[in-house]
């Protein structure tokens, strides 16, 4: 019986270890990128809030003249690739959301002066899904969606 | 781990437009070892910055959900043939690469 409690206290300690552990990992990397890369948009599971620490806005209003493109099926969700495009003035921010995925931020590109809005990646899809891609200029967040299919998922294992 | 970046700029109409290439495992940290079933640790690239002539063109800010082997392209005002564009990875665990080219 004691030994019972012991085994749970341990697996309990080991797993809070291993989680101090990828904690110390992140506090490793160098300063600059802590304090540029926005850990907590990115590895948020609700869209609105990962928005929210990523841009200071829960969702985009329709407009901005955002292009998505991206294939109507992807055979393979590991690799979809996504070129979002605005003809809005002034973009400084576009950012790409599988609404899909467990972790739904997938990527934010600031753009300097000179930057047309107009970027391309390749992002991996769990299932089935609406790509959102959200423009942000000076004072207005535009945004628009487009579904994919997927086939097989790119996140599984 | 660090492969290499492969970059290309054109001049064309006033734009330059940038494509590359980046080698990189992007493991979110989510994804489980089939062998041993095991969590594969995070591993992938969480800031790519791009410059023209030593101007910040474009910082891209990425979690794993990128695709293995990153590919990014994007475009400029500006740019003659000859400038220097670079491309500067950073990933999680520290690990850094940088590349030039010269735009054509």
């Amino acid at each position: 019986m004691i030994d019972a409690k012991r085994r749970i206290l341990l697996k309990g300690s080991l797993a809070a270890g291993a989680v101090g552990v990828a904690v110390g990992a992140g506090l490793l990397a160098p300063r600059a990128v802590l304090a540029a890369w926005p850990e907590a948009a990115f590895h948020a599971t609700d869209i609105k809030a990962g928005l929210k620490a990523l841009i200071g806005v829960e969702a985009g209003e329709a407009g901005g003249d955002i292009t998505i493109k991206a294939p109507d099926i992807a055979e393979n969700g590991a690799v979809v690739p996504v070129t979002v495009e605005s003809t809005a003035t002034g973009v400084k921010t576009i950012v790409i959301v599988a609404e899909g995925n467990q972790t739904p931020l997938i990527a934010s590109f600031n753009l300097g002066e000179d930057a047309v809005p107009s970027v391309s990646t390749r992002i991996k899809m769990a299932k089935t899904a609406n790509i959102q891609a959200l423009v942000q200029t000076a004072d207005k967040t535009y945004t628009a969606t487009k579904e994919v299919k997927v086939t097989i998922g790119g996140c599984g294992g | 781990m660090a492969g290499n970046i492969k970059i290309r700029a054109k001049a064309e109409g006033g734009e330059t437009s940038v494509k590359a290439l980046m080698t990189h495992p992007m493991e979110t940290g989510l994804r489980k070892d089939k062998k041993t079933g095991e969590i594969v640790p995070a591993h992938f690239i969480t800031e790519v910055t791009c410059k023209w002539k030593d101007k910040v063109v474009l910082t891209a800010l990425w979690s794993g959900g990128v695709s293995q082997n990153p590919y990014l392209a994007y475009k400029f005002k500006g740019g003659q043939a000859g400038d220097p564009v670079e491309l500067t990875w950073v990933d999680n665990k520290g690990g850094t690469e940088t590349a030039t080219d010269k735009i054509a």
